[in-house]
């Protein structure tokens, strides 16, 4: 399915349980559109990872997911020969079969274990793949991934190149703990995500904790902005206020006073140097 | 001139400020306003922005490049065609001259309370005729937009907001509310005077002040912060790069023989060898004199860093005597706290308060002589001011040979060095020099850090 407008993939978004902001709505909808890879970048718990998943979603598609972290390499990411599975095979082998007739065989498909990349690839229906947090990964693996993003094909030298069947929809995110290359950069769109406004996210809140009452919400929101305003060693993400608006729902707060505020404080703050910056800065500033 | 040549130009504009853009990209722009309903200014913004500026800092130049570039294409095209507005406007102020500036104040207020460009673009008209007519402009652009705001009594202080009745209710204004509506004003301002004159302005670059992210002062302490916090991250990544060369692990012949013993002499299971990260071990010196007051709070913060970082190290600072500050940050957590009980007691200042290198040198060897050995690292935060005194650089000698590696980080620029009292020279024989005082050129460092030792 391509979506045909840019209001078609906001509402697509909505329903999934997604809000997006204007320019999110429109690079998803060229993502889909014109097939680029997409760099999502944005502090942590702003919405990047999930804004991948909605867009599986919305666009009915398999959302494969490679998650990077220090080290990670082609073995796991691209695709690995299944080399037990080989040597059996050259065991199994009657006495007599000629070499080249056991190496054609041991470097075929069968024996190949596909990995994320591959495994996007090579899929017959389109998929979403996501590459999250590409920032933990070295230079050495953004480079393999150069030819992935710009023709869809990786090549493996046993078996020569294995060309995309499909076109997948590419999301990269990154959380800038490292300036990427300009050569992967210059291959996808760019999207800044950002914490989402005050009305935006009272949107968010309303979506998924129906049924807090006004008051608390719009409380609630206006805390987690001022939150964020501080500086802490981890700001409260999106979830984490969607969390917290679940949290005073189960206890049927009316509205958030110091009380509530010092019980359920640790759904949005998570470190204890945080916490007592928190209670002393922003506590005090609400009603007794 | 063509939708394309302008963005071409566009781009070209870009490119002049630093914004680094590929043909590939600009390709890609293309592509991409193929595809999305280009005649509205939002999406053609987006679109634009998505393919050609792809770090926070490069959206910041885009927004400002973007808004000069096109509207000095609007205008350039206007007086090519002859189309002037001056008519329009009066037609469309009814009674022009009796608007008096409290009505339109309120008219802006509300207006910038909805948010509302169009209507603000108008009342920014407005304010310019009404203002006009007063006989007070200058001529100089800046100086009418804020000679303008003070008329209109628009201040981002929420005391002196509204005077009257019903005043305290209304929300303040915000800073970035005002810098809107001035935004408006001087655009109004510099379109009546590209009409006058008939002529476009010469195109002046940005400068450093508008290029920066908006920051306050006390932002400034939170974003070496978050620098050292990155810089932790590298810390940790880096050495895996330099090991990145040698990706493949090692197969153990050995121990892979041993297991396949269990497989009847088949080698089903690879035994790797395990990598094995280079883990430095540091020792950290750092000056905490008053001739490097302004730089002691940068090195102590990556002091703070490097301790999270690496578990085996050792941390000094420095005046006249030397005192461990190990203790210190592995008991604290929190910078302040460590901050503090440095200043407080670390008892380096004895009777002057000058850094006395030759005796911190001495008194280092005595206390780390038995510990250090080759894979041990050295490093140095100073400026190497000995205000006179021997530099003992034959000491400094010692402790460098018996330590795998020495550095220096001198947070003074390079100009200076050796220049007055600085005895750098004498310890650049047994040790590798960085000016250090900025996060990039700390960065430099680190990569250097992090790098095998030259064999």
């Amino acid at each position: 399915m391509i979506p045909a407008s840019v209001e078609e993939v906001a509402a697509g978004l909505q329903k999934v349980g997604y809000l997006p902001g204007e320019s999110t709505a429109l690079v998803a909808y060229l993502a889909a559109r014109l097939g680029k890879p997409v760099l999502v970048e944005g502090p942590a718990g702003v919405g990047k990872t999930e804004l991948a998943k909605a867009l599986a979603a919305y666009l009915e598609r398999d959302l494969v997911r490679l998650q990077c972290y220090e080290g990670l390499d082609e073995a796991k990411a691209l695709y690995e020969w299944n080399y037990r599975k080989q040597l059996l095979r050259i065991q199994a082998e009657a006495d007599g079969t000629g070499w080249q007739a056991v190496q054609d065989d041991i470097f075929g498909e069968e024996f190949l274990l596909a990995r994320p990349l591959l495994q996007a690839i090579a899929n017959p229906e389109p998929v979403v793949l996501l590459i999250d947090e590409i920032d933990k990964t070295d230079q050495e693996f953004e480079a393999m991934l150069l030819e992935l993003l710009s023709d869809f094909q990786i090549s493996i030298p046993e078996l020569g190149r294995i060309e995309a069947r499909t076109h997948p929809v590419v999301l990269l995110t990154s959380n800038n703990s490292r300036e990427l290359t300009e050569a992967l950069k210059r291959r996808c769109l760019y999207l800044w995500l950002d914490y989402p406004t005050a009305e935006r996210e009272l949107e968010i809140i309303h979506l998924h904790a129906p049924g807090l009452p006004e008051t608390v919400a719009t409380r609630l929101v206006e805390v987690v902005g001022m939150v964020r305003e501080l500086d802490l060693k981890k700001p409260p993400s999106i979830a984490e206020s969607i969390d917290w608006a679940r949290a005073l729902l189960l206890l049927g707060a009316e509205d958030i006073d110091q009380q509530v505020f010092r019980d359920t404080l640790s759904i949005i703050v998570k470190h204890r140097t945080d916490l007592d910056t928190v209670a002393e800065r922003v506590g005090v500033r609400l009603a007794a | 001139m063509p939708l394309d040549a302008h963005i071409v130009g566009f781009a070209e504009a870009l490119r002049s400020e630093g914004v680094a853009i590929g043909t590939s990209e600009l390709n890609d722009a293309f592509a991409v306003l193929g595809a999305v309903p280009w005649t509205r200014p939002g999406p053609f913004k987006e679109a634009l922005a998505a393919t050609l500026a792809k770090s926070p800092e490069d959206r910041r130049v885009f927004d400002l490049v973007f808004e000069r570039y096109f509207f000095r294409a609007t205008e350039g095209a206007a007086l090519q065609a002859g189309v002037r507005e001056g008519e329009a406007r009066d037609a469309n102020g009814p009674g022009g001259d009796r608007i008096d500036f409290d009505a339109l104040r309120e008219q802006i207020l509300e207006a910038i309370r909805r948010e509302d460009e169009a209507a603000l673009r108008d009342l920014a008209r407005l304010s310019i005729a009404a203002f006009g007519r007063r006989g007070e402009g200058s001529g100089v652009l800046g100086v009418d937009v804020q000679r303008i705001r003070r008329a209109l009594g628009l201040r981002s202080e929420p005391a002196g907001l509204v005077k009257g009745e019903g005043a305290a209710e209304e929300p303040p204004l915000t800073r970035d509310q005002i810098r809107r509506f001035e935004a408006h004003l001087r655009r109004e301002l510099e379109r009546a005077q590209i009409e006058r004159t008939q002529a476009l302005p010469p195109s002046r670059p940005l400068n450093e002040l508008d290029r920066a992210l908006p920051t306050g002062p006390a932002q400034d302490l939170a974003a070496v912060h978050r620098v050292v916090a990155q810089l932790k991250r590298r810390l940790a990544t880096q050495g895996h790069q330099a090991r990145g060369q040698a990706r493949h692990a090692q197969v153990d012949v050995r121990r892979t023989m041993r297991a396949s013993l269990q497989t009847g002499g088949v080698p089903v299971v690879l035994k790797y060898r395990p990598r094995r990260p280079r883990r430095p071990e540091l020792y950290v010196l750092c000056d905490v004199s008053t001739s490097v007051t302004s730089a002691s709070v940068f090195f102590l913060s990556v002091l703070h860093a490097l301790h999270d970082s690496f578990r085996r190290m050792r941390s000094f600072v420095f005046v006249e005597r030397i005192s461990e500050v190990t203790d210190v940050f592995a008991r604290e957590r929190s910078f302040k706290a460590v901050n503090e009980a440095i200043s407080k007691d670390a008892g380096v200042a004895d009777v002057s308060g000058y850094t006395d290198y030759g005796r911190v040198w001495r008194e280092f060897l005595v206390q780390v002589e038995d510990d250090l050995h080759p894979r041990a690292t050295v490093i140095v935060l100073g400026d190497a001011r000995t205000n006179g005194r021997d530099p003992r650089a034959d000491i400094f000698a010692e402790i460098s040979e018996h330590a795998g590696r020495t550095f220096w980080l001198n947070p003074e620029p390079k100009l200076y060095w050796n220049y007055g009292d600085s005895v750098i020279d004498a310890y650049m024989p047994f040790c590798e020099a960085y000016e250090c005082w900025t996060t990039r050129q700390l960065e430099d460092f680190v990569k250097a850090l992090t790098r095998p030792a030259a064999a």
